[in-house]
């Protein structure tokens, strides 16, 4: 559900496995585990129970002890009254901003600001930032939501992001400064950040319940949490690149310490800050419809009362919506982060100079005196707007019918044939043999620190007492990736073979990503029924996008130079793509992988709501319950396999780029 | 429970009570509501956003100020608890009476009465399926054409659809007890059933699955609840009772469910008038699935459908807020 590329979470260190061991002796070892893996897979029937499934003497309950750690946080080191105070002043802010953009009855208790007004400066703002494309695009999202009637939704939505954006970023800011100043701070934010950034929403939804309780205040809360991770590595990564030689010369200024960091890290750390500025528009749009089962009002809540009374156009009308409203920021702030400072020649007059400014208050003055008199200038009734949610239906129909009978065909030979024999064989694999493979293929990619990060990951997944549900996830997941690999692969190499293609492929990944995935549950159910089939095809919808999109990105950054050089040894295209640009683009594919597998987690937890019986079942009656312990451990059992493969593929990414290094 | 609350509330529930008794004090003022919003907490189906609304509006005639914010329906009982949220107005016996026992046992909840609308929540067939499947709605007619309710996935048997597993309902249970040929599928939320439904009309196949009344779904899809062995009060814990002497929940689901209001505790002592309105409201099946209607086919936002269903039942609400 992330919205945007979120930075893979980088886990481990370089291997420097080659002073411990020698490569040649670490390989034996982790072959050694590998097979010894695969002897217990063919010596199960034979197999002492213990080895088969962890004994439950073994099975830690660390859901009791998440429980008994949160009582004793919340209340008796009393650390509810500082959430719900924190949470006071955010609702305080939202009431500000739930004023002034959609009327709520709160100070300053004005008239809410009409939609005209909002889509004028959205404009404007769109020409200063990148002229009359981004201005059209700025003004086309608000005409679209005032004239369909979602006025009122759209704006309870903004009232939260324009609360929690900032915070986030200014959170965020504060972390990454944090980080960057202090070693200790970083060895502790890293792995905390590693798993925020792993751990599926509903998980931290629970305590925010509690902690904080419902309401916008909670949605507002929660989109924070969930924003700021991007934010904290960005602002780590710009500091980091600062060169000395400006620290310098600001220092030969006779900059203060605090001076040096305002006026001149940050400025020139600017681009990184302002791409996690970006990073956090994007994530908090992806909260928007999953923040609402804790209370966020909006477009969100409106979008699931409307599937749960089985209404897909009109769904899709709001679908459109977020994805407009995404588009819009990500680009705007895009601009921002891009934009160089305008120098004008001494004597441009005042007027010249700040015309965007002129004509911006013109419009908004015009604007807000016309309403007074047109009323449908201030808000566009939803008896008044206009709707193409028939013809969304129609659409949505013809497309059922023409792919029912393809569907219904496969869909009862990959249940009977490769699903169930599939999930049957992964819970049939003893807990012992999975968990020496992993240490073995660490030990392999990275030597035996490698081997020991790899074993307490399943390990511990072993002995959270969910294995069997951990096992179907993450069956549904493999399968779900292979198949978005096949997918996703050939439609990158197909869409980058052209730049226009490319392009317009990349805008379709975002609106992929961005479109809200609650929407096409609703016909992946009614094409394949409420089944493994339903789940794993509404993960593969998802997961497809970031293959793609890491596919292109990769195969267009091969170095021109090296695509002339192959044109003049005689390389047909064949050739061309398979010798040099796939084995140049690996290392980016690889990241899309990854990036592919943490999409499928969070996907296929999503897809409880169709009907699964793994992890994702668990978390939904955690959540329902409050049940903070139970959510966090199962939520933990999903990131640790999510770390998981982003361990080992950082790992061969390291010994790739070794490798590689060697035989250049 | 006052250490609970959110630290905002405590200090205005202090300064409440000491304007209150400083106002007493001088005059006879009778209790006055508080001026703070109270909070209606929605959920994701239309009756139940159509009636909040319009217990909403009662409350803004009687110059309250209202607030709702959207909620997990089974969480919602925690935020009850805790002051979050002031009332609840579908408390289903079937679906959450099991998380309103707990939180009445926690405490800082209260029974604010019943609805006249009784519930009824069982396995259900739309109307085409009887055409397949003779002698239906009789539990033993469905269970001699199972076979034609298979799927892939539930091999030979036939398949039931029921709701989410946290919805709680014992389907297996009795399937077992009756020694019925079905699987048992658990559908993650409401909306996977309307799709299935909706699909399967589509396509004219057999299907059975958990429907509940009052619902939407009714105006759109008419259909019949299966009649299984009548419910008698502990089936579900006495194996005596019911067709098979070995097993429990060998029998319907009560057919006549209560449907309850609750409340916060403080609610009666900061906003009393509205409390006892609240006691006083009751709605019957006819005029909840009116509600529903409102939205779901007239396709009415549903503050419009609740300001439309109180201008047209002035009488129903009027005694209420008096």
């Amino acid at each position: 559900m992330s919205a945007s590329p979120a930075l893979p979470a980088v886990g481990g260190q370089p291997a420097k496995a080659s002073w411990i061991l020698a490569p040649s002796s670490a390989n034996t070892v982790g072959l050694g585990l590998i097979l010894l893996a695969g002897a217990l897979v063919l010596l199960k029937p034979w197999l002492p129970d213990a080895l088969v499934r962890l004994p439950s003497l073994f099975v830690l309950p660390f859901a009791d002890a998440l429980n008994w750690l949160f009582e004793f946080v919340k209340d008796d080191l009393g650390f509810v009254h500082v959430t719900r105070a924190f949470a006071g002043a955010v609702e305080w802010l939202l009431d500000v901003t739930g004023n002034l953009l959609y009327g709520k009855n709160r100070w300053p208790r004005l008239e809410p600001i009409p939609w005209t007004v909002v889509a004028a400066t959205a404009g404007c703002l769109g020409y200063w930032l990148g002229g009359w494309r981004l201005a059209l695009l700025g003004t086309g999202t608000f005409i679209w939501v005032a004239v369909l009637g979602q006025w009122q939704w759209t704006m309870e939505t903004l009232s939260v992001l324009i609360v929690a954006v900032p915070l986030a970023v200014l959170l965020g800011l504060c972390l990454g400064v944090l980080a960057w100043k202090s070693q200790r701070a970083e060895r502790i934010l890293n792995p905390i950040l590693n798993i925020a950034q792993s751990l599926p929403h509903f998980a931290y939804m629970i305590p925010v319940v509690i902690f904080v309780g419902v309401g916008p205040k909670a949605g507002a809360i929660v989109t924070i949490i969930f924003a700021v991770p991007p934010m904290i590595r960005m602002t780590l990564l710009g500091l980091r690149k600062v060169a000395p030689e400006v620290v310098e010369s600001g220092e030969m200024c006779g900059s203060t310490r605090w001076q040096l960091l305002r006026h001149v890290r940050i400025p020139t750390a600017r681009t990184e800050i302002l791409i996690g500025v970006n990073q956090v528009i994007m994530q908090s749009l992806a909260m928007v419809v999953l923040a609402s089962f804790i209370g966020m009002p909006g477009l969100g809540q409106k979008l699931l009362q409307l599937l749960q009374s089985l209404k897909i156009g009109r769904s899709i009308e709001l679908g459109i919506t977020i994805v407009l409203l995404a588009v819009m920021l990500d680009r705007l702030s895009r601009a921002w982060a891009m934009r160089q400072p305008v120098h004008f020649d001494k004597g441009v007059p005042w007027l010249q100079r700040h015309k965007v400014l002129v004509a911006w208050v013109v419009l908004c003055v015009g604007f807000y005196l016309l309403a007074q008199v047109f009323p449908l200038a201030a808000e566009v009734g939803r008896r008044q707007a206009l709707t193409l949610s028939k013809e969304f239906d129609a659409v949505v129909d013809v497309f059922l019918t023409f792919v029912d009978p393809v569907t219904l065909s496969i869909r009862a030979f990959l249940i009977t044939s490769v699903l169930i024999p599939l999930r049957d064989a992964y819970l049939w694999l003893p807990f012992s043999a999975v968990v020496i493979f992993f240490a073995g293929l660490g030990w392999r990619l990275g030597g035996w620190r490698s081997a020991l990060i790899c074993f307490a990951f399943v390990g511990l997944i072993s002995m959270s007492g969910w294995w069997d549900r951990a096992m179907i996830t993450a069956y549904m997941v493999s399968f779900a990736v292979f198949l978005s690999a096949l997918i996703g692969l050939p439609l990158g190499i197909w869409a980058a073979s052209k730049e226009s293609r490319a392009r317009r492929a990349l805008l379709a990944c975002d609106t992929m990503q961005t479109f809200p995935s609650f929407i096409y549950l609703i016909p992946v159910i009614m094409l394949f029924g409420v089944n493994d089939v339903a789940a794993i095809a509404a993960v593969i919808v998802f997961g497809v996008v970031p293959m793609t999109r890491y596919t292109i990105e990769g195969l267009r950054g091969v170095p021109t130079s090296l695509l002339e050089a192959a044109d003049m040894s005689g390389a047909n295209r064949w050739q061309k793509l398979t010798r040099v640009s796939l084995p140049m683009a690996v290392p980016t594919i690889m990241v899309g992988l990854n990036q592919t597998v943490m999409f499928s987690l969070f996907m296929v937890i999503i897809a409880a709501f169709i009907g699964t019986q793994d992890l994702g079942q668990e978390m939904q009656r955690a959540l329902s319950s409050t049940d903070v312990g139970k959510g966090l451990v199962l939520g933990l059992c999903v990131a640790f396999m999510g770390l998981l493969v982003d361990h080992l593929i950082t790992q061969w990414g390291a010994r790739h780029a070794r490798t590689a290094g060697v035989s250049a | 429970m006052k250490a609970k609350q959110p630290s905002r509330a405590v200090r205005l529930a202090q300064v409440c009570t000491l304007v209150a008794a400083s106002v007493s004090l001088a005059s006879t003022a009778s209790a006055q509501d508080s001026s703070d919003p109270i909070v209606i907490p929605i959920h994701n189906w239309n009756s139940q956003i159509v009636m909040s609304n319009v217990v909403g509006q009662l409350f803004e005639k009687m110059g309250n100020s209202v607030e709702y914010v959207s909620t997990d329906s089974q969480a919602v009982y925690e935020s009850v608890r805790l002051g979050d949220v002031t009332l609840e107005m579908e408390v289903w016996e079937g679906a959450f009476g099991a998380a309103f026992r707990e939180a009445l046992d926690k405490g800082g909840i209260v029974d604010a009465g019943d609805h006249n609308a009784v519930t009824r929540e069982d396995w259900w067939y739309p109307d085409y399926v009887a055409e397949l499947c003779p002698g239906l709605p009789d539990w033993e007619a469905l269970n001699a054409c199972s076979a034609k309710f298979a799927t892939p996935e539930t091999g030979d048997s036939g398949r039931f659809l029921g709701g989410p597993v946290d919805w709680l309902k014992h389907d297996q249970e009795r399937v077992d007890a009756l020694g019925m040929d079905f699987t048992v599928v658990n559908a993650g939320s409401a909306s996977a059933l309307w799709a299935e439904l909706a699909a399967a009309k589509k396509r004219g196949e057999p299907i059975v699955l958990f429907n509940w009344t009052p619902n939407f779904i009714e105006a759109v899809y008419p259909g019949s609840f299966i009649e299984f062995p009548t419910f008698e009060a502990g089936c579900d814990t006495d194996p005596a009772l019911g067709p098979n002497p070995d097993a429990t929940y060998d029998c319907a689901n009560p057919p006549n469910g209560y449907l309850k209001k609750a409340a916060w505790d403080g609610m009666a002592e900061k906003w009393p008038a509205a409390y006892a309105t609240l006691e006083k409201i009751s709605f019957t099946n006819p005029q909840i699935a009116e509600m529903a209607k409102l939205v779901d086919v007239d396709e009415l936002e549903p503050e419009d459908a609740a300001t439309e269903w109180l201008e047209n039942n002035e009488d129903v609400w009027s005694s209420w807020i008096n």
